[in-house]
C-alpha cells in the first residue's frame, strides 16, 4: 500500500523558505501569488494491513515535529496494470 | 580537577565533537569519553554529557531529528532525567528539542542565510550549573555558526519559560529571528542546557575570545564541589 504523508508548517510558524520562493516567483514576473508555504512530502510503501493508528504514530514520533508541523496521511490507490 | 567522567556523543555528521572534547579536557584536565551514536548504553557513573554541533545525519528530515531517535539518545534522556548535566551546542541543541528534553523547536534562520560570526549575548540566568560563573546581565561574545537557530515555541510556552527563568542566554542583537532572542535554554530542573552559540570555540586566546571557558569551568567546578 502506498501512503503519502504531507507535512506542513503550522499556520503562524514563520516559513523563510516559502517566503524566498515567493520572492523568486515575483522576480520571474508572476503576479497574483499571495502567499507561499513550503512543506515536505514523504512517500511510504507499507504492508496492506498497516493500521491508521500505526501510520499516525509514525507521523507523531518521527515524520512530523508536532511543535511546529501538521501532517496529513493520504492513502494512494494502486493503479491497475 | 581530575577524575571528571564526561562523555561527548558523536553522531554521523557531528563536526564539533573534537572541539568539545578538547575544551572539556583543557578545562578539566581529563579527556572525556567518546561515545558513538549506535551505542545503546552510556558508560557508568557519568558526571557530564555533551552533545556537539554539526550536521548529524546530514540534517535529513529536520535538524537533529534522526539523531534524537538514535539508540544512545534513549540513554542520554534517561541520564538527564536522573539529573546528569547535559550540554547541547548548536546541532546538540536541536537534538535536545527533538528528543523532548527541551521544549520548542529550532527553525530555519529568519534571514534564510547561514550565520557564521561572533555575536553578543546577555547571560540571563546565573543559577544553573553552566552559567553560575557569569554575572546576571553580563554580556559576552561567542561565535555562532548555524542555518537553523531560530527558536520557536508558542506564546504561552514562551511566557512560561520566561516566568520560570529558563532562558539562560539571550541574543543582544538580531541574529536569526529567534523568539524573544532566545539563544540558550534550560530544562525545568536546570541540568540540561541547549544553546546555539559555541562556547567550545572560545576557551583560549588563540580562539579570539575566552568567554566560553567560564561555562565549562562553572560546570566542572560545580560538579567537583558537589
Amino acid at each position: 500500500m502506498k501512503v503519502r504523508v504531507h507535512v506542513s508548517l503550522k499556520p503562524g510558524v514563520l516559513d523563510p523558505q516559502g517566503r524566498a520562493i515567493h520572492h523568486s516567483l515575483e522576480g520571474l514576473g508572476f503576479t497574483g501569488v499571495n502567499d507561499v508555504r513550503a512543506g515536505r512530502l514523504i512517500e511510504l510503501n507499507v504492508d496492506d494491513g498497516t493500521s491508521d493508528a500505526s501510520l499516525d504514530e509514525m507521523c507523531r514520533k518521527l515524520l512530523a515535529n508536532m511543535v511546529i508541523e501538521n501532517y496529513r496521511v493520504e492513502k494512494v490507490a494502486e493503479v491497475a496494470a | 580537577m581530575s577524575g571528571l567522567r564526561a562523555a561527548v556523543i558523536t553522531f554521523p555528521g557531528s563536526n564539533c565533537d573534537r572541539d568539545m572534547a578538547d575544551a572539556i579536557e583543557k578545562v578539566s584536565g581529563t579527556a572525556p569519553l567518546r561515545v558513538w551514536h549506535g551505542d545503546a548504553d552510556l558508560p557508568d557513573r557519568l558526571d557530564f554529557i555533551a552533545l556537539p554541533g554539526g550536521f548529524s545525519y546530514g540534517d535529513y528530515l529536520r535538524c537533529g531529528a534522526i539523531a534524537s531517535r538514535s539508540p544512545v539518545m534513549r540513554a542520554v534522556v534517561a541520564a538527564a532525567e536522573r539529573g546528569v548535566p547535559v550540554l547541547g551546542v548548536c546541532n546538540g541543541f536541536q537534538v535536545l528539542t527533538e528528543s523532548g528534553l527541551l521544549p520548542g523547536a529550532l527553525l530555519r534562520n529568519s534571514g534564510i542565510r547561514f550565520v557564521c560570526r561572533e555575536v553578543t549575548l546577555t547571560v540571563e540566568n546565573t543559577q544553573s550549573l553552566f552559567t553560575a560563573g557569569y554575572e546576571a546581565g553580563q554580556t559576552i561574545r561567542l561565535p555562532v555558526a548555524h542555518h537553523d537557530g531560530n527558536f520557536y515555541a508558542d506564546e504561552a510556552t514562551l511566557d512560561r519559560l520566561e516566568g520560570e527563568g529558563r532562558v539562560a542566554l539571550r541574543y543582544a542583537e538580531d541574529v536569526n529571528g529567534s523568539a524573544r532572542g532566545i539563544a540558550g535554554l534550560l530544562n525545568g530542573a536546570g541540568n540540561v542546557l541547549g544553546m546555539m552559540p559555541h562556547p567550545e570555540r572560545a576557551i583560549e586566546d588563540a580562539h579570539g575570545g575566552t568567554a566560553g571557558r567560564r561555562l565549562f569551568e562553572s560546570a566542572i567546578e560545580g560538579l567537583v564541589s558537589a
